[in-house]
C-alpha cells in the first residue's frame, strides 16, 4: 500500500430547502429576530457609480416560477475591486458588495438594487467584463447554482470576457447577459434565469 | 498584495447530483445542461467579510433569542457544537456560521408551513455566529423534531439543523444539513440519500458529545463542517500577472 494523503473531504450540500428564509432572512418568513438582516444593502450609500435595479424570475424545467428561491449576489464596486483583504484597493465606506434576494412567494419575481460593478482584473492579467457572482439555492437544488449576470451595453467587453468566451456554443451566452432598460427614470435589467429546459442559463462549477 | 491560490476543484461525486429522482422536486428544478467549469479568478476567491459589529452574541441562543424575557424554548436541550476547518484541516476562523430547523415539534415558524404541530411562541428558529480564532463555532439550542413532507405520500424528515457556512471565498459557500447520530429516519430519507457515498452520508450526522454535555442541563453534539482548500502558493500557481 503506497502511503496516505491527509486531505479532508468537503462537507456535503444538501438543499436549503422550502424554509431557508427563516435562517437567512427571516423577516421573509414572517418573523423579526435580528437587529439587522444581513445582505439587504449591497452597495452602501457611499458607493460611486451608475445605481442599478437587477430584475428577474427563476424558471423550472415545466417554465413555472420557482417562488421560493434565494439568490446571493457578490460582485465588485464600480472601480472593480471586491471588498475583500486579498483584492488589491479600497472600497468605498459600507460598500460590501454581497447581499441575499428573496423571491416573491406569489410571483417568483425578484428584484435587487445595486451599484453597476466595473471591470475585474481576471487571470493573465485579462480583465473581465463588468458582472455580478450569483449563488441560488432552494427547495429541489442539491447543491447551489453558480452563474454570472453580464450587462448586454457592454457588447465590447463582453465580446473579450474570458468567461463568456468558455460557452463553446455562442447561442447559450445569451443566457447569462441581462438586458437593460429604463423604467420611471430608473435603469433596470432583466436577468431571468432558467434552470432546464430551453435556453437553459449557463451554470458554471467555480 | 498577490492572491493566494485556487480552490480544489470540488468533488462532484462527493456531492449530490442535480437529479435526484428519489427526490421528487429535484426533477424540475435539475440542470440537464453540464457545468461549466471556469479556473478561479478574483471573482471566486473573495467573498464577503463578516464581523462581530454584524451579529449580536444572543444571535447563537435559539433557546432564548426569540423566548420571552425569562421564558425559554421547549425542548431536548443541546449544544451543538464543532470546528470548521478546510480539506487541508487548517481552522477558518471568523467565519459567519447560521442554522435554522423546526421546533421540537417538527414545526417551522414560516407562513408557509402549514404542519399540524404548534407553534412555540418562545421559539424562531434560527441563529448565527461567527468562528471564533480557532474556527470552533457553537449554537445551544432545541433538538428539531421529526417532520413529514409531499414527497412519497408518506415521507419524514429526519430531525436535522439547516447550516449554511461561507468561508473566505465565494467558491466556498455551502449549504448543508446536520443529522442526529442514532435517527431511525436516517437511512429512510431521500433528500439525504440523494448523496451517493454511504460515506459522504455519515459525514452529515452529528455525534453525542458526553463530554461537551453540561450536566443536569444540556446534551451535546459535535459537528465539525469542512470547505474547501486552496492550493498553497509552494507551486507558483498564480492567478494574475505573468
Ligand atoms: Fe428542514
Amino acid at each position: 500500500m503506497a502511503q496516505h494523503l491527509d486531505y479532508l473531504k468537503e462537507t456535503p450540500s444538501q438543499t436549503a430547502g422550502p424554509y431557508v428564509h427563516i435562517g437567512l432572512a427571516p423577516g421573509a418568513a414572517g418573523f423579526d429576530i435580528y437587529k439587522t438582516e444581513l445582505g439587504k444593502d449591497i452597495a452602501g450609500p457611499n458607493a460611486a457609480g451608475e445605481r442599478i435595479r437587477v430584475e428577474g424570475v427563476v424558471t423550472d424545467g415545466i417554465g413555472a416560477p420557482v417562488k421560493d428561491v434565494m439568490l446571493e449576489v457578490w460582485q465588485a464596486n464600480a472601480s472593480g475591486i471586491y471588498a475583500h483583504p486579498e483584492h488589491p484597493g479600497e472600497v468605498e465606506d459600507g460598500f460590501r458588495g454581497w447581499g441575499r434576494v428573496i423571491s416573491d412567494f406569489n410571483t417568483g419575481e425578484w428584484f435587487f438594487d445595486t451599484v453597476k460593478p466595473g471591470a475585474v482584473m481576471g487571470r493573465s492579467g485579462r480583465p473581465m467584463a463588468p458582472h455580478i457572482n450569483l449563488w441560488i439555492v432552494a427547495r429541489g437544488i442539491n447543491i447551489g447554482l453558480n452563474t454570472r449576470i453580464y450587462f448586454d451595453d457592454e457588447a465590447e467587453a463582453n465580446a473579450a470576457d474570458p468567461v463568456i468566451n468558455l460557452i463553446e456554443w455562442e447561442s447559450r451566452r445569451k443566457t447569462i447577459i441581462a438586458n437593460r432598460s429604463e423604467k420611471d427614470g430608473k435603469v433596470v435589467y432583466r436577468f431571468d434565469i432558467r434552470l432546464q429546459g430551453e435556453n437553459e442559463t449557463v451554470f458554471f462549477d467555480i | 498584495m498577490t492572491y493566494k491560490g485556487e480552490f480544489y476543484q470540488r468533488d462532484r461525486e462527493w456531492h449530490p447530483p442535480a437529479l435526484t429522482p428519489d427526490y421528487k422536486t429535484s426533477v424540475a428544478r435539475a440542470p440537464k445542461h453540464a457545468l461549466l467549469s471556469l479556473q478561479n479568478s478574483a471573482s471566486e476567491i473573495t467573498g464577503p467579510v463578516f464581523g462581530h459589529d454584524d451579529i449580536d452574541p444572543m444571535d447563537r441562543d435559539l433557546i432564548h433569542n426569540y423566548a420571552r424575557p425569562g421564558e425559554a424554548a421547549i425542548g431536548e436541550r443541546i449544544i451543538v457544537h464543532g470546528q470548521v476547518l478546510d480539506e487541508n484541516r487548517r481552522p477558518v476562523p471568523n467565519t459567519l456560521v447560521e442554522a435554522w430547523q423546526a421546533n421540537a415539534g417538527g414545526r417551522y415558524r414560516h407562513r408557509k408551513d402549514t404542519y399540524l404541530a404548534p407553534i412555540d411562541p418562545n421559539f424562531g428558529g434560527c441563529g448565527r455566529t461567527l468562528t471564533d480564532e480557532n474556527g470552533y463555532y457553537y449554537f445551544r439550542t432545541v433538538k428539531p423534531g421529526a417532520y413529514p413532507w409531499r414527497n412519497w405520500v408518506n415521507n419524514w424528515r429526519p430531525a436535522h439543523i439547516h447550516i449554511s457556512v461561507f468561508g473566505t471565498g465565494f467558491a466556498q459557500r455551502l449549504i448543508t444539513q446536520l443529522y442526529f447520530e442514532g435517527d431511525p429516519l436516517i437511512p429512510k430519507c431521500p433528500i439525504l440519500n440523494a448523496i451517493p457515498n454511504p460515506e459522504a452520508v455519515q459525514s452529515l450526522v452529528a455525534v453525542l458529545d458526553m463530554n461537551a454535555t453540561i450536566p443536569l442541563d444540556t446534551m451535546a453534539w459535535r459537528f465539525d463542517i469542512v470547505l474547501r482548500g486552496r492550493r498553497s502558493t509552494l507551486f507558483e500557481n498564480r492567478l494574475e500577472g505573468n
